[in-house]
């Protein structure tokens, strides 16, 4: 049994970039590494790819992360969490495996599957978020409870090198190796409550070091083109040290590390996960060197008797289109082009199977990101873009808001111009939860 | 002066509610902070954006304040029509608060 362990987050998003992970597995002298690639809405998005072809559905991505880590992972003998099973954790280890025989290099590897819950779902339960019977919502995509700590704990007992799961909670996969390697009792919620705050702290990678927070004038930040992802080496008694690899771009401060811990807090005394109900507001930080800041406090309470479970829905159509204005009085061209599209669509002047009636009018450059400007614009803008967005039953009704905007090129008002239209279907999320024995966790091991 | 001056923030999203986090660059002014960024204060600067109830938390351990904003990512972020659909940007709306 160690006495420290460290894990180093390699990734935070399913979209992040690819060479911080090659960094820590190379240089981070980690025991494991894990990448979180998993948001609220990606699993519905790869259920959507597996329906289309039964051997999809694990993370877009998963082949080349996996082909530049994988003989790093060996030669250093890390071990590899990571969610990139998404939709489809068996076909994704298989993925792992075809490419490991390859370059002839002999892993173990678990898949962690069980979340998917679709054909379990009890479509009259209400959503937590509008309170509505599910069935309200439209036609399901996906169903995936948020599973704890138990799968990716016996994929590590059962000798796994690389453990690929779908949905986890994000904390879980780093509060797994911790139970393993330290021995810890899952029932020790103090324990468990200290190892969800380290997770937390390390699940968004680049938010910690220094990325996500920079700011040129007021927190600048060097070497943000090679931000170095984060690492914690993680005491037996729960304390930890957030730092980054030596040499690489960011920091990592008392200051990125608060914002990384509040973030998506909801209630700091209480923050729900599989494995604990966690308290973040015992929690304290110092910094002890450069790049490093120590962890300690944390707390926890007994688990929730449900899991939550995170359901895609299919919400609309997303149409969009774009024109941009320039030169004299351009935000005042740009305000009578919107009303006039606004005003199209209010009064029915747009040829449609169904009403569009969800219309949105931006102005980028004044008031799009915020719907306000806090009356800080003293004079007219230079350039405006409008922005146009609707909602639509059908992608024929949704590419309408797009050439709508388009005929402004003859339609007026004066020097419209760079069309962009975009069409898009959106899928909706709503949650709910489940009883934990209406879920079964199953772990298969496969080596190469 | 603004908030910006003194404080950073971070933006987060759990379906329709935003949160903010408030942190002084000088802990010294946390207690200020307490006593002058009021929920009422918040809620009135961001009247454009958030609808629904506002909730602070003080965490005196690391000198920073939470803000729970309910109703206001616009039906959240998977189904909104606006172009940050998760609030990111929120944050420097927060900073944006005068003093």
């Amino acid at each position: 049994m160690k006495d420290k362990i460290r894990i180093g987050c390699g990734a935070g998003f399913s979209g992040d970039r690819l060479d911080p992970a090659i960094i820590l597995a190379e240089k981070g002298k980690l025991d494991y590494l894990v990448l979180e690639c998993l948001a609220e809405r990606t699993i519905a998005l790869a259920q959507k790819r597996k329906i289309k072809d039964q051997t999809k559905g694990y993370d877009p991505l998963l082949e080349r992360r996996i082909e530049s880590l994988l003989p790093i992972l060996v030669k250093n003998k890390v071990t590899l969490i990571t969610n990139m099973g998404a939709a489809n954790p068996m076909e994704g280890a298989r993925k792992v495996v075809a490419i490991a025989r390859k370059s002839n290099l002999k892993i173990k590897i678990a898949a962690v599957a069980g979340d998917d819950v679709f054909d379990k779902l009890d479509t009259s339960a209400l959503a937590i978020e509008t309170n509505e019977s599910l069935k309200n919502s439209g036609e399901f995509i996906s169903a995936n409870a948020y599973l704890g700590v138990e799968g990716i704990l016996r994929g590590l007992q059962a000798g796994a090198n690389i453990v690929i799961t779908g949905r986890v909670a994000d904390p879980s996969l780093f509060l797994a190796p911790m139970i393993f390697e330290f021995a810890w009792p899952t029932t020790d919620y103090g324990l468990m409550g200290k190892g969800t705050v380290i997770g937390h702290l390390l699940e968004c990678a680049g938010h910690i070091t220094g990325g996500y927070f920079a700011d040129p004038v007021k927190k600048p930040v060097e070497g943000l083109h090679q931000l170095g992802h984060p690492f914690a080496d993680i005491g037996k008694d729960g304390s930890a040290v957030i730092s980054k690899v030596e040499g690489t771009g960011g920091v990592v401060n008392l200051q990125t590390v608060k914002e990384q811990l509040l973030y998506e807090v909801i209630n700091p005394f209480e923050y729900f996960t599989p494995d604990v109900i966690a308290d973040f507001t015992s929690v304290k930080l110092k910094e002890i060197g450069k790049d490093q800041v120590e962890v300690t406090g944390g707390h926890g309470k007994a688990k929730p008797a449900t899991y939550k479970i995170s359901i895609g829905y299919k919400a609309f159509w997303l149409g969009e289109g774009e024109i941009s204005y320039a030169g004299q009085f351009a935000f005042e061209r740009a305000k009578l082009a919107g009303e006039i599209i606004a005003k199209r669509f209010s009064e029915g002047l747009v040829i449609s199977d169904h009403p569009i009636t969800d219309i949105r009018v931006d102005y980028i450059g004044v008031s799009s990101v915020h719907r306000t400007d806090f009356k800080t614009t003293s004079s007219s803008p230079y350039e405006v873009r409008l922005r146009v967005a609707g909602k639509a039953k059908t992608l024929d009704d949704a590419a309408l808001i797009g050439e709508e905007v388009e005929a402004l090129y003859t339609n007026g008002p004066a020097g419209g111009g760079g069309v962009r239209k975009l069409v898009n279907e959106v899928i909706g999320i709503v949650s709910t939860l489940i009883d934990r024995n209406k879920i079964e966790t199953q772990v298969t091991i496969i080596e190469s | 002066m603004k908030l910006y001056e003194i404080a950073h923030s971070r933006a987060g999203d759990k379906g329709n509610t935003l949160t903010l986090a408030l942190i002084p660059y000088d802990e010294s002014d946390y207690p200020m902070l307490c006593q002058k960024v009021t929920v009422d204060k918040v809620k009135n600067h961001l009247n454009k954006i958030v609808s629904g109830n506002i909730v602070r938390y003080e965490l005196p351990n690391i000198a920073s304040l939470l803000f729970v904003c309910q109703n206001a990512l616009l039906g959240g972020v998977t189904t909104s029509l606006a172009m940050d659909t998760h609030g990111k940007t929120l944050s420097y709306a927060l900073l944006e608060m005068e003093l």
